[in-house]
């Protein structure tokens, strides 16, 4: 990797330690290297890559018969996306699936991991193991389930519906993002839940003991002392499950093939692979650049609301 | 800081009470708590009992009676039957080829991994901070937004529509290497380094014979967690292989899903079997290997 710079001896004293550091240094990069090289390659290059594109336009002359040219063209790429009403949209829905869908997805996850580490719970270990099921399965095959489990005609969730008399259909317009947010919340509250519980369990028992003794009651313990301690669980699941929400592609794709009404740019990965589709690189590389941004300034916009807030307590 | 070092408290289920606590108002709490977990349980198993079901049913069978059992002629061999001969057996290939990408692209990216955290938690040299650091950051990264420029860049090289083209990208793993090296750091004890230097041993023997030993149950956890993410992923192999030969499982099936309304569309019963087949080496995986799941996510939380 570029970024393990050479030691150089300046200001090292001469001598065996020094020719001893430059000779651990030098292992230290060979050990580095293979996955140095792959990580260049594989994550820096692509990500250069695309910024790269985003600033470039292609140009065809005339009738469109020669080869069409590069042309550089600034923030052409990203002036056109931000007005392009269909991503404004996309990043604006997965916005809103995100508000609703992760609170409600690490709260039901933060209950279950402080019942599952309350000392009265029966089951515990069926119980966590039936939680976390659904992240032993692909995230495609999940979806899979689920988009025939909503389908119009197939769906037993449907036909009990109107066994009782409702009418509801699922993948309707309205229901769309409720829809994608639950495969969501199925998909990995069992993931957030076992993040969580990790944490609660390393909490010393002698804490909740103590405060058992002292009249406490459990929720108390669990309020008071055992989500305060497990804070930094909790920022880590909210930072990923933003970082997945702002991915969100599987889910509505899958979707797609039983609910044609989900339209092509419904979520930003979704235009961008549109573009992709359409022969459009320099644009789907904006869209990513703009997406991997709003990711980027959200998540770490997250880590330092935390930080701040952790400070002043 | 890591999972061997976590106290972890017995949770098998038996509480002891302790005698001196009045016992029926928290019976009631009792039954409230259970209430909320098999609710819990079953809003997480439905949908995987309802593939169950669905895969002992004819394709005519999955549109009529109760989705969530079975009735109707009992179809399940049947269906595994057709499963495999569909497209002249196509899905043993993607089975194997999901073997094959995710057991070679984690194995060679735990080892890399391995040898990059070791050497991250090891060796003090300038910049292993940023370096470490550029590999929490790429942590954050969204995976899909690689997979674009990654095909626009394999395209030349003739990478498009090869196994390269989707284990080359699988075998780089940031999360694996933070996770060796805070395991690294934290149990193997640099006396024990020092020991094997003053034997005589080179750099890479005392990584191969005593590192690489110590790190052992982390390696599994890394192998783990890699391997799953390759076997689930799907936008990598879909977008780089048009060649239905060379596809995963998973885009295979995906695949199948979506000729609905084509001529001559895979049926239903048939697409609900392959998923259901699909995912039993991983639920296989992860229930003979739970300690590790665990291990994982405990030092990914503890920072």
């Amino acid at each position: 990797m570029t970024t393990a710079a050479p030691p150089t001896t300046a200001g090292a004293p001469p001598g065996r330690t020094s020719r001893h550091s430059r000779r651990r240094a030098r292992t230290a990069l060979t050990f580095l290297a293979p996955f140095g090289i792959l990580f260049a390659a594989m994550y820096l290059a692509p990500i250069g890559y695309t910024v790269y594109q985003s600033l470039f336009q292609e140009h065809r002359s005339g009738l469109g018969l020669s080869a069409p040219t590069k042309v550089f063209a600034g923030l052409a790429n990203y002036r056109a996306a931000l007005d392009d009403s269909g991503f404004r949209g996309s990043l604006l829905r997965v916005l809103l699936i995100g508000v609703v869908q992760v609170p409600v997805m690490l709260a039901l996850s933060l209950t279950l991991a402080l019942l599952l580490d309350a000392r009265r719970t029966l089951f515990k270990r069926f119980f966590r193991l039936a939680f976390f099921l659904p992240y032993a399965l692909p995230g495609v095959i999940g979806a899979l389930m689920w988009s025939f489990l909503v389908a119009p005609g197939l769906s037993p969730i449907t036909a009990a519906a109107h066994h009782v008399g409702l009418h509801l259909d699922l993948t309707s317009n309205s229901l769309l993002a409720p829809t994608i947010g639950n495969m969501l919340t199925w998909g990995w509250t069992g993931y957030n839940m076992l993040i969580i519980y990790s944490a609660l369990q390393a909490i010393p028992p002698e804490l909740s003991e103590a405060a058992t003794m002292d009249g406490c009651s459990a929720f108390g313990i669990a309020w008071r002392i055992k989500i305060p301690l497990v804070r930094p669980a909790l920022v880590l699941t909210t930072v990923f499950s933003i970082i997945g929400t702002a991915q969100l592609y599987n889910e509505p794709a899958i979707l797609h093939n039983v609910a044609p009404n989900l339209s092509s740019d419904y979520t930003p990965i979704f235009a961008a692979y549109d573009a992709v589709d359409a022969g459009n690189f320099d644009y789907a590389a904006t869209e990513s650049v703009i997406l991997a941004l709003l990711a980027f300034v959200l998540s770490f916009g997250f880590l330092r609301l935390v930080q701040r807030r952790g400070a002043a307590l | 800081m890591t999972a061997t070092e976590t106290p972890v408290r017995p949770d098998n289920g038996t509480t002891t009470t302790p005698p001196d606590r009045p016992r029926t108002p928290l019976a009631l709490s009792r039954w409230l708590v259970l209430g909320v977990m098999v609710l819990a349980a079953v809003y997480f198993l439905f949908p995987v009992w309802w593939l169950l079901v669905a895969s002992t049913k004819t394709s005519s069978g999955l549109f009529s009676g109760n989705g969530f059992w079975f009735g109707g002629h009992f179809a399940f061999f049947g269906n595994v039957r057709a499963v495999f001969a569909q497209q002249g057996g196509i899905f043993w290939r993607w089975l194997l080829n999901s073997a094959l990408y995710a057991v070679g692209g984690a194995a060679a990216g735990t080892l890399i991994s391995a040898l990059a955290g070791y050497a991250l938690a090891k060796y003090p040299f300038r910049g292993r901070e940023f370096a470490f650091n550029v590999v929490l950051a790429a942590v954050l990264v969204p995976q899909p937004l690689l997979a674009i420029p990654l095909y626009l860049m394999f395209s030349p090289v003739h990478l498009v529509n090869t196994y390269w083209g989707v284990l080359l990208p699988s075998v780089v793993s940031p999360f694996g290497v933070y996770l060796a090296r805070i395991y690294a750091g934290a149990s193997v004890p640099d006396e024990l380094l020092e020991a094997g230097r003053i034997d005589g041993a080179g750099e890479t023997r005392i990584f191969a014979t005593i590192a690489l030993r110590v790190m052992s149950p982390a390696l599994v956890t890394i192998f783990l967690f890699q391997f799953v993410s390759i076997w689930t992923n799907y936008l990598l192999p879909v977008l780089m292989l048009a060649d239905d030969r060379l596809q995963p499982v998973t885009v295979g099936i995906v695949g199948w899903q979506s000729q609905r309304g084509i001529g001559n569309a895979v049926p239903f019963n048939v697409v609900v079997t392959a998923a259901l087949i699909s995912v039993i080496p991983l639920v296989v995986l992860f229930l003979t290997l739970q300690r590790f799941w665990r291990s994982g996510l405990i030092s990914g939380s503890v920072k």
